[in-house]
């Protein structure tokens, strides 16, 4: 239940942060949170560290070390090319 | 089995990361701190790394860091040699990506009950748990393919539509709502639950495979045109399946960013809807732009194309006082914003007042063509808003559509019976003279004529987009 209280609470925070980020961030934007939804790297990772369970099967490895790739390809992708694209706009603010 | 932190530290590190998530999210509300916003949100998640590294004992370190390793690899990779135009594919597959991981997460979670023989005693609610994870997980992989198909060219980008195409996402949203109920709340009513025909493994798999259909048919009937909803909405559910398997794991931090991008994600659906005045359940279920035109043609057809050569425009654009640029996606697929920013320099050392206006949903994904415009260097405040240019459209002297086509078309306005009626527009048609750059006379991303073309007051400038510029630049340069 509280985890659902959780939930809610930041749905609200997101609405009410996002709302607010002009049009011209918006690809910006989205790469980033993109970033951030790989947080599931946390379940991925402790899949594999053992906190789920005996996690010595060779299912469970081959699972959990591809959902490690997928989540820091996500991740590291992600926040790589945020900057990229936002090192493009703040170049040329400082120009002005 | 404990790490080298204890639970409680776990926690505390958690709360740290999900508050820099936040600030950075809250930093991207301005461009000035956007870059140290995404800085700030980056180490939150190394911060959610190590804590989830440190806080249990590492069964399979070679594996992580193998994992890591290679996942590192192939994202910096991509983010270095992606192109800007390419952007939307990357957003596509990156969050598909997301959804594969949660997926994978929910799959051990269950692989590990079940191994262990705790399957048959694990409360209903978690199965009910895993089950949704590795649903919205299936269906944010799958219809991130299709998207990025679609977007990378590499799938057809009308509508693919099939008679009975909702009775079968009926059926198939009703067979995975009994799979779960099945693998849920009903496994200790059903007394045959272990030895049944169907053991509850291969229920999982049937969960898994559903979604990844329900992903596929979800998406191929979307045409191209209402791409930047889909990829939104997409983003929006690679959110929520990371918050899904946050409930997998009972961890916090999950929780409240997956809630986070999963809130982003349907704000921005929203503004993508809004900018095309249409409803989501409109573009997600229409075909949108899959019936062509057929009758609507003869009665637009009525006025006659006029074709333009680089020397006229030369001299139209000399004579210009005013210039709007209205760039699309085309633009983006002929990767001239380069030169785009060239010609508008020439023009205003020419001494002509040179704008850019901005359509919410030109290009393929929200604010797609300010990044392009932001990578030549445009500088901020020459972009504008469309709402910001429409009430002086009139006064401006030649507008340039540059590869943009259901953004600025006018049927929009005028008439009921075009698919467009009712989309906010760039009104071009109102300045003096339109050029309008074109590849040919073939209907845009959507399929929709344009009425914009025959009209008295506009010159089609045939060819690629960079060569036909390329050409205006050399004109512009010698005299």
């Amino acid at each position: 239940m509280l985890l659902i209280f959780v939930l809610v609470l930041s749905t609200f925070l997101g609405f009410e942060i996002i709302a607010k980020v002009p049009s011209q961030l918006h690809t910006p934007l989205m790469s980033g949170s993109n970033a951030i939804s790989g947080i599931t790297i946390v379940g991925a990772l402790v899949s594999l560290t053992g906190a789920l369970g005996t996690g010595d099967s060779t299912i469970q490895i081959a699972l959990g070390t591809a959902a490690v790739v997928f989540a820091t390809i996500n991740v590291v992708g992600g926040y790589m090319v945020t900057e990229r694209m936002l090192a493009m706009f703040t170049k040329k603010e400082k120009k002005e | 089995m404990n790490g080298i932190l204890d639970i409680n530290l776990q926690d505390f590190f958690y709360i740290v990361s999900a508050a820099l998530f936040v600030f950075g999210l809250k930093m991207m509300q301005k461009s000035e701190s956007a870059r140290k916003g995404n800085l700030i949100s980056a180490i939150g998640m190394l911060v959610a790394v190590i804590t989830a590294l440190l806080g249990s004992q590492i069964l399979n370190w070679q594996w992580i860091l193998l994992g890591l390793a290679i996942g590192s690899l192939i994202g910096a990779l991509s983010s270095r040699l992606v192109a800007m135009t390419a952007m939307p594919e990357m957003v596509a597959l990156f969050n598909g990506f997301g959804g594969m991981a949660s997926l994978l997460v929910s799959w051990s979670a269950f692989h590990q009950l079940y191994t262990s023989g705790e399957l048959a005693t694990s409360p209903w609610n978690q199965m009910v748990i895993i089950s949704l994870t590795l649903l919205i997980g299936g269906v944010t992989f799958t219809g991130s393919l299709i998207a990025w198909g679609k977007l990378s060219g590499k799938l057809t980008t009308r509508p693919v539509l099939f008679p009975g195409q909702n009775i079968v996402n009926f059926l198939i949203l009703l067979a995975l709502l009994t799979a779960i109920l099945y693998l849920g709340p009903l496994q200790g009513v059903l007394l045959n639950y272990q030895n049944g025909i169907l053991s509850p493994y291969s229920i999982f798999i049937i969960i898994m495979v559903l979604s990844g259909i329900l992903g596929i048919l979800s998406v191929i009937p979307i045409g191209g045109g209402d791409m930047p909803v889909v990829i939104s909405l997409l983003n929006s559910y690679s959110g929520m399946a990371a918050c899904a398997a946050g409930f997998v794991i009972s961890n916090n931090v999950l929780i409240v960013s997956g809630a986070l991008v999963g809130s982003s994600g349907i704000i921005l659906t929203n503004i993508m809807c809004k900018a095309m005045n249409r409803s989501l359940t409109n573009v997600l279920f229409s075909g949108f732009g899959a019936a062509s035109t057929g009758k609507r043609k003869n009665k637009d057809q009525q006025g006659e194309v006029k074709a333009l050569s680089v020397e006229d425009a030369y001299y139209l654009l000399e004579a210009a006082a005013s210039v709007v640029i209205v760039p699309g996606y085309g633009m983006a697929v002929a990767q001239a914003q380069h030169i785009v920013q060239e010609i508008a320099q020439l023009l205003e050392e020419n001494g002509a007042e040179v704008d850019f206006a901005i359509h919410p949903v030109a290009g393929r994904m929200p604010g797609h063509m300010n990044v392009l415009l932001a990578e030549a260097k445009v500088p901020y405040d020459k972009l504008r808003e469309m709402d910001d240019i429409n009430p002086r459209i009139d006064q401006v002297d030649v507008a340039v559509v540059i590869g943009a086509n259901d953004v600025v078309n006018p049927a929009a306005r005028t008439d009921k019976d075009s698919p467009l009626y009712g989309m906010p527009v760039i009104n071009v048609e109102k300045a003096k003279t339109v050029i309008v750059l074109k590849r040919s006379m073939n209907t845009g991303f959507a399929g929709i004529d344009n009425p914009l073309f025959y009209m008295d007051n506009t010159r089609m400038l045939f060819g690629d987009a960079k060569a036909t510029l390329q050409a205006l630049v050399s004109e512009l340069k010698s005299k």
